[in-house]
């Protein structure tokens, strides 16, 4: 049931977006698809308002929800549901454009992430994340301007070569089976529980091409190239879609593969390249988003942190079993929370760039003054991205920190605070100087205003932020530790 | 019928040196797609007793690597009008004696490491080839051509998939081969898009957006 309503719906709705043909009902089914989800979610997730009837009762043994996939699936629903509604309001806008591609693209984005939650299959993790790839090319296309044009080529082509790459890891890893004479399989927990006897050469190698693979679509540096370029031609929504849900993802499928190197007892290897990876994606992050004039790019390099923050997690919770749980869910808790901050940070900064037509901290500045609630939920979403208190993020990144210096790790845990610290600052000054100051006359002039359905969702996400670092529901609670030590022992 | 394996692997090879010394790109989109049609016979090849999973995948293997793809490019090349890869980064004779000693030193190393069994000689064939696509891809600069690069690597990693039949379900290799195919569907509606829009399909005039 949850099953269907997760991946078969969107994809059917999908279809039937494609065959509408009025431009002014379309949205419409994203709403419509997204309830679903979101109810379907919820029944799967935490057996509520439902109760779930097992998993499905399908007796398909390559789908099915493990914590972590729980946790994506969920965080896709709940960034898509509010997503949809923005879409309806921001689409009203684009009258003069179809959105049939768009709509369409968007429904099949979601069929595909929801099966890469539910996968229990490498391969066919495999090919939901490539699916994600291909439904949300069109979407940075939107805008069809020469420049959107480049970022749409230039993330198509270097996100497929990078899932390439992965495939082969996950060949080599399926291959590290047969070279050590072993039963060969890609189910995740196969995997998990026949590591000790994996030919380590092959996994190692494995552990490189799907950290690069992967890497590539979460936004890692060096492999982040695409990021800036198409979040910063993309509409905001897209954007939002992309730095909550598309890199979660990514992360959420090499996560899988790094719990197979943890079981092997590589944990300590593994988590060493995490740690590098991710520390030199929040440098590079910190490093361009000084003196970044154009507010979407900035953003995008936000995203590269919150892919780096990720790794890093993983490679303080990895090496000594059982050390490293307070890093992992501080980990999972910035998955959710941070997601959720990012999709905040873009339908605002969306808003502000169609009051102003322009991407530039030199025409938009006043934002506060122009859009007074866009400019304060912009404010509030880079306060809350950053890891200020009292939002979730705030909370998830004490949590690693903290559990870095007791395990031990005391200078990378200084160079994590001291880049976190530099980000805050790059990104203060320019989300700062978006949104104080006088607004230049012809943007006051320009008949844009906050409307209900492209302000309301991100108020919704600005909640959900804020009640992630206040008070963490049980439930929710207890699901992310699940997904914390998930990552630490086989089934 | 193994027999046939080693051989076909070898003309997989010379198809990579082939497309690597190719200026005319039609001829290039042929060359992959003879390589795809190979690599699906060899498929067939593989298995002890023919079941239907396996004819299909194989009949969806040389369908859509062989056929549909390779004509989704040529319509493409024939919107954009143009005939030749004029001046790759890397020429086509130096990228010729590159890719061959790329070949030749991958199946040495693989030898040295032991590679034993049916791998012997799937192993190499599917890294080198991996490599020979990387190379189109970074020393070509017109889209088409590297999208041929492109093509070229996912061989390389069909192959190497060649060796997990068990561990990989048809639905899953379905699912491959149809991402393969929606990929190259869509790449190509940019390819054309780019060309209005720039008036060529050299990438590199793909320059606006940067720090």
């Amino acid at each position: 049931m949850a099953l269907a309503a997760t991946i078969v719906l969107p994809l059917l709705l999908g279809l039937l977006a494609a065959a509408l043909p009025s431009n002014r009902a379309r949205p419409t089914l994203l709403p419509v698809a997204a309830a679903c989800h979101l109810a379907a979610t919820l029944s799967a997730v935490f057996s509520w308002p439902f109760k779930s009837g097992g998993e499905g009762g399908l007796a398909l043994s390559w789908l099915g929800l493990d914590a972590p996939g729980k946790l994506v699936l969920l965080l896709v629903s709940v960034l898509f549901f509010c997503c949809s509604l923005y879409c309806v309001g921001y689409l009203r806008y684009r009258l003069e454009r179809s959105n049939r591609v768009f709509v369409a693209c968007l429904l099949g984005f979601l069929s595909a992430a929801s099966l890469a939650a539910w996968s229990r299959h490498l391969g066919l993790t495999w090919v939901a994340i490539e699916a994600t790839t291909l439904s949300t090319a069109p979407l940075i296309y939107f805008n069809r301007s020469k420049r959107s044009i480049e970022a749409t080529w230039k993330y198509l082509l270097v996100c497929s070569v990078g899932i390439a790459l992965a495939l082969l890891g996950t060949f080599f890893l399926a291959y590290s089976a047969i070279a050590a004479g072993l039963p060969v399989s890609l189910m995740n927990d196969d995997l998990a529980r026949a590591a000790a006897g994996l030919s380590r050469p092959w996994l190692r190698a494995a552990f490189v091409l799907i950290l690069v693979g992967y890497g590539t679509k979460m936004g890692l540096a060096p492999m982040h190239t695409w990021k800036p370029d198409a979040y910063g031609e993309a509409p905001g929504v897209v954007g939002a879609i992309f730095a909550g849900g598309v890199t979660s993802c990514a992360f959420l499928a090499f996560l899988r593969v790094d719990r197979v190197c943890a079981c092997a007892g590589e944990g300590a290897w593994s988590s060493r390249l995490l740690l590098v990876m991710g520390l030199f994606s929040m440098a590079i992050a910190a490093l361009f988003m000084i003196a970044q004039r154009d507010f979407k790019r900035m953003l995008a390099y936000g995203s590269v942190e919150h892919a780096g923050i990720l790794a890093a997690a993983l490679g303080f919770g990895g090496g000594a079993l059982g050390l490293g749980s307070g890093a992992l869910y501080g980990g999972m808790l910035q998955l959710v929370a941070g997601g959720l901050a990012k999709g905040l940070l873009f339908l605002s900064a969306g808003n502000i760039h169609r009051a102003y037509a322009s991407k530039s901290t030199d025409e938009a500045r006043g934002a506060m003054r122009r859009l007074p609630l866009s400019g304060a939920l912009f404010v509030a979403g880079f306060l809350a991205t950053t890891g200020s208190p009292p939002f979730g993020p705030f909370i998830g990144l004490f949590s690693i920190l903290s559990s870095a210096v007791a395990g031990g790790r005391g200078l990378a845990a200084a160079l994590f605070g001291l880049l976190l610290l530099a980000v805050f600052a790059g990104m203060g000054r320019t989300a700062l100087a978006v949104a104080q100051g006088r607004p230049p006359t012809e943007a006051a002039a320009s008949s844009y205003r906050d409307g209900f359905l492209t302000t309301a969702p991100a108020l919704i996400l600005l909640a959900l932020v804020l009640l992630l670092g206040l008070w963490i529901p049980v439930p929710l609670e207890s699901l992310m530790r699940d997904a914390a030590s998930f990552m630490q022992a086989a089934p | 019928m193994s027999g046939l394996i080693d051989p076909l692997l070898i003309v997989v090879l010379a198809l990579n040196l082939f497309a690597l010394g190719n200026s005319r790109i039609q001829s290039t989109i042929r060359i992959v797609a003879a390589q795809g049609i190979v690599l699906g016979v060899t498929t067939l090849l593989m298995h002890e007793s023919l079941s239907l999973p396996v004819i299909l995948s194989a009949a969806a293997a040389i369908a859509i690597k062989g056929l549909l793809i390779p004509a989704i490019m040529i319509r493409s090349l024939r919107e954009a009008g143009i005939k030749r890869e004029v001046e790759p980064l890397i020429g086509f004779l130096p990228s010729i004696v590159i890719g061959a000693v790329a070949s030749g030193a991958v199946l040495l190393a693989s030898r040295a490491l032991g590679a034993k069994g049916a791998a012997a000689l799937v192993i190499p064939a599917s890294i080198s080839t991996v490599l020979v696509g990387f190379l189109i891809l970074i020393s070509r600069y017109k889209a088409i051509s590297q999208v041929l690069g492109y093509l070229v690597l996912e061989n390389g990693i069909y192959i190497f998939g060649m060796l997990l039949v068990e561990a990989v379900p048809l639905v899953v290799e379905m699912g491959m081969l149809l991402d393969l195919f929606v990929g190259v569907f869509v790449i190509s509606i940019i390819t054309n898009h780019i060309n209005q829009a720039f008036s060529s399909t050299d990438t590199r005039r793909l320059v606006a957006l940067k720090e």
